[in-house]
């Protein structure tokens, strides 16, 4: 059984994404959608959270979202991949269950 | 596959209502089946067709509506929360003495045993809220 677990708010704003980082089991996923894809920018004192999840989790950041804070994928950290909505519908149905972290 | 979706947060306040229409429309396109879209706390603010936004600003209302009736999809509002924040429909309106109703087009009112259905019977349930 696998989760998907999407964030939607930025680590520096509230603590939900470092709970769910913190939740993460072995073949989960995390999709961070809306004002959350600044956490996976790198080079902020987050980026390494996010680097310790991804050797357990995939992570994910919706390319529409990030596109439109201004950052593609040059600016994220190393190995965090991006999905349109189509990649977020196909995450849904891949994993057993999803859980917003809001 | 069949897919439920819970909108707990209104229109135009952060992006929970587009991320949440944006995702309904992307599976729905690819073929999947919404069981329901069910809106409750502000997120029954979806549900009322007297918005006016400005013209060159997506109508988050108006595009609820068309992929309502273009999917016959269930846009069901929590009746609980529609009722504290003035979301009425023609019984409720006559129910509670009031001079008005303004539920849009392709929305129902009822109440949260239609969110434990979706719940129960969709194969996943996908939130978005703030």
């Amino acid at each position: 059984m696998s989760t998907l677990h999407t964030v939607n708010k930025s680590p520096f704003d509230r603590s939900t994404m470092a709970s769910c980082l913190a939740h993460l089991k072995a073949g989960d996923a995390v999709l961070i959608i809306e004002d959350g894809v600044v956490g996976a920018r790198k080079g902020t004192a987050f980026a390494a959270t996010v680097t310790a999840a991804i050797g357990n989790a995939e992570v994910f950041v919706l390319g529409p979202d990030l596109a439109a804070r201004g950052m593609g994928e040059d600016d994220l950290v190393d190995g965090v991949k991006i999905v349109d909505y189509d990649g977020f519908v196909d995450l849904v149905t891949k994993h057993d269950r999803t859980q917003a972290w809001l | 596959m069949k897919l439920a979706v819970l909108v707990n947060e209104g229109p135009y306040t952060h992006q929970a209502s587009d991320s949440a229409y944006q995702f309904t429309k992307a599976a729905l396109e690819k073929g999947h089946e919404i069981f329901r879209v069910f809106f409750y706390h502000d997120g029954v603010n979806n549900g009322t067709r007297f918005t006016v936004p400005p013209q060159d600003d997506r109508n988050l209302q108006v595009l609820w509506s068309e992929l309502a009736a273009k999917y016959n999809l269930d846009l069901t509002v929590c009746i609980a929360a529609a009722q504290r924040r003035g979301i009425l429909d023609e019984g409720e309106m006559k129910r509670h003495g009031k001079d008005g109703n303004n539920i849009a087009p392709g929305f129902r009112i009822s109440g949260l045993g239609q969110l434990i259905e979706a719940g129960i019977k969709s194969e996943r349930l996908v939130t978005f809220g703030d």
